[in-house]
């Protein structure tokens, strides 16, 4: 049993039909529900075409090093889903999960399943979070959270606050800026990145490097990496690169990371914004290292472009501490402060004291239970659709051993 | 570290080892994370105050310093008062340089970088319209505080650049400093 019809539970569906065995995939609605329901309209891919690679598919079409547009990410994942054969119910909504003797009982509105093993790949973002103090926000301005975020459209005219400065983040704050609606940016930690380096995706590099393919159970502190933020991405037609200099650039006002409201509505943001930047140039800059270093170690010296640095990031002299939120002058906020996942139906003790899932490379602690899709869950393109592949063919292969396992158990 | 400790003989004088071995620890225990910092002050004439510190609450139970640390904080002659000791703007000058630079050997013991010599000069720039009460536009506190670091180790310049703002990121102090912080003062 598989629950989730997003890129890593149709991962993990191939692979099990490879290893013959019998499952299927319950979907709350349709194939890559999140995708059609979760995400702003002018999202594209961070990743580039070529890079979706899944079992048993992969991109054919002309724009290999493009960026698909959601409804191209929602027919990419639905065409693997019917390339496969998946079988998939959809419109079926778990309610619960709880451990049998004999594996697990999975509650659904559409009635009850029983399975042995069971694989969760409802996603890594189902809820988008937001700092406690969102409710000190004065009732004159409207928020909206990355996930209910569509398009400037939706906003009323005036000034926006994008707090956090990720991958949507920064995409939303370029949006709503370039709308007409004068935008200031909260700025925390952020990991920059240039799209293009040495003339080629920044993806690409890190692929073929190796950088990707690092393991979970190799890096320094497993649970740091899993709460690294994503790069400052974006995919757009003409590959720019979407950092913080750009950003000012447009006329986009950076401040610190906000740290408060105060109770006659006054936003309260940190004085660390030079250090945020200065970390992250200084990550970035070890990133390009890296790169140089395997080009040279490869002899790509000279097919590519010589090595290049970003300018520092700049930031003004003294960015301002506070902003009076009840003013008027910001009518709505922008929560770009991350996403975590729902397992409020899942009723096995399997969280840890911060709600996340106990688990060692997707093997959650509970016999026959599995994780796919979690953010470095395995590899560091764990996140990415292009590590699904590899951690469904992993964990179907402990799948199959644990069921070979029980079933010589039964029949001893 | 494994590697660190077995090839190295990087020493800055702290125990590494101790304190991943107490951040692994409390990541299972994090009652016992739950720390109480702090100072007793007594007026003694003026703006003249004693303040000690010798106790506080950590690893699940009361800890004490090996003995009492005392500090006198007072204002310069410039302000009418008799100069006894640092001003108390100042030992939050203190306090940040003290933190960060103990962040920036540790950081740097844990990357295997030997430090030769640390050093740091800090300035808080204040106008004293605000504590003055002359203009309510001007705060109390300082308009910006600017901390530069002269630092010799074998390593080079980037890297010496992000131990300082990994120490930043690590700094009790620095987020103190940086961030709101909810003070509660009572009459007893």
């Amino acid at each position: 049993m598989i629950i989730g019809a997003g890129h890593a539970g149709l991962a993990m569906s191939r692979c099990l039909t490879e290893r013959s065995i019998d499952h299927v995939v319950l979907e709350r609605g349709e194939v890559a529900h999140s995708w059609r329901t979760e995400r702003w309209d002018s999202l594209h891919l961070l990743t580039p075409n070529w890079q979706s690679r899944l079992p048993g598919f992969s991109y054919q079409g002309n724009d290999p090093d493009g960026y698909r547009a959601l409804p191209q990410v929602i027919e990419f994942i639905a065409s693997y889903a019917k390339t496969i054969a998946a079988p998939v119910r959809t419109h079926t909504r778990v309610t619960s999960v709880r451990a049998t003797e004999a594996g697990y009982l999975v509650r659904t509105d559409q009635g009850d399943w029983r399975c042995r093993t069971l694989v969760l790949a409802s996603g890594a973002c189902n809820i988008a979070t937001r700092p406690a103090f969102a409710d000190g926000v004065p009732r004159a301005v409207a928020q909206l959270t990355g996930q209910q975020y569509r398009n400037p459209g939706q906003l009323a005219d005036g000034g926006v606050m994008v707090v956090g400065a990720s991958s949507s983040g920064t995409q939303i704050a370029h949006e709503i800026h370039r709308s007409g609606r004068p935008v200031v940016l909260s700025v925390g930690e952020h990991i920059r990145a240039p799209r293009l380096y040495r003339g080629k995706d920044l993806e690409w590099w890190m692929d073929a490097a190796g950088v990707l393919d690092e393991r979970y159970d190799q890096v320094d502190d497993v649970n740091r990496a899993r709460r690294v933020p994503s790069l400052q991405l974006a995919g757009t037609p003409d590959r720019s690169t979407l950092d913080l200099n750009a950003l000012t650039a447009i006329g986009v006002k950076l401040v610190g990371r906000l740290a408060g409201i105060t109770e006659n509505g006054k936003a309260q943001f940190a004085g660390s914004l030079r250090n945020m930047c200065a970390l992250s140039d200084l990550k970035m800059g070890r990133l390009l290292d890296l790169i140089d270093e395997w080009a040279r170690a490869n002899g790509l010296d000279e097919q590519t472009e010589p090595p290049q640095r970003l300018p520092p990031t700049r930031v003004e002299e003294t960015p301002p501490l506070g902003m009076d939120l009840a003013s008027g002058e910001i009518k709505t906020i922008i929560w770009a402060t991350g996403y975590r996942p729902d397992y409020s139906w899942l009723e096995v003790p399997v969280l840890d004291r911060k709600g996340l899932l106990r688990h060692d490379g997707g093997v959650v602690a509970a016999p026959g239970l599995y994780l796919m899709g979690g953010v470095f869950l395995r590899r560091r393109k764990s996140t990415l659709i292009d590590g699904a592949g590899d951690d469904a063919r992993d964990l179907s292969a402990h799948l199959a051993s644990y069921l070979d396992g029980h079933l010589a158990r039964l029949t001893a | 570290m494994a590697e660190a400790d077995s090839t190295s003989t990087v020493s800055n004088g702290v125990n590494v080892a101790a304190l991943l071995a107490a951040r692994e620890a409390l990541t299972s225990a994090p009652q016992a994370a739950q720390f109480k910092w702090r100072a007793a002050c007594q007026w003694k004439d003026g703006t003249h105050s004693h303040s000690t510190v010798e106790s506080f609450y950590g690893l699940g139970q009361e800890q004490h310093h090996k003995r009492t640390f005392a500090f006198d904080a007072d204002h310069p002659e410039i302000f009418a008062s008799e100069d006894h000791g640092a001003t108390p703007v100042e030992y939050v000058l203190v306090g940040l340089a003290s933190c960060l630079t103990a962040g920036i050997a540790a950081v740097a013991q844990h990357r295997n970088i030997q430090l030769r010599s640390v050093k740091a000069t800090i300035e808080g720039d204040m106008d004293i319209q605000g504590i003055l009460g002359i203009d309510s536009d001007v705060r109390n506190g300082f308009g910006g505080i600017k901390v530069t670091y002269d630092i010799d180790a074998d390593a080079k310049r980037e890297d010496i650049e992000a131990l300082v703002a990994q120490s930043q990121k690590r700094s009790a102090v620095y987020d103190i400093v940086t961030n709101p912080t909810n003070v509660t003062v009572v009459v007893s």
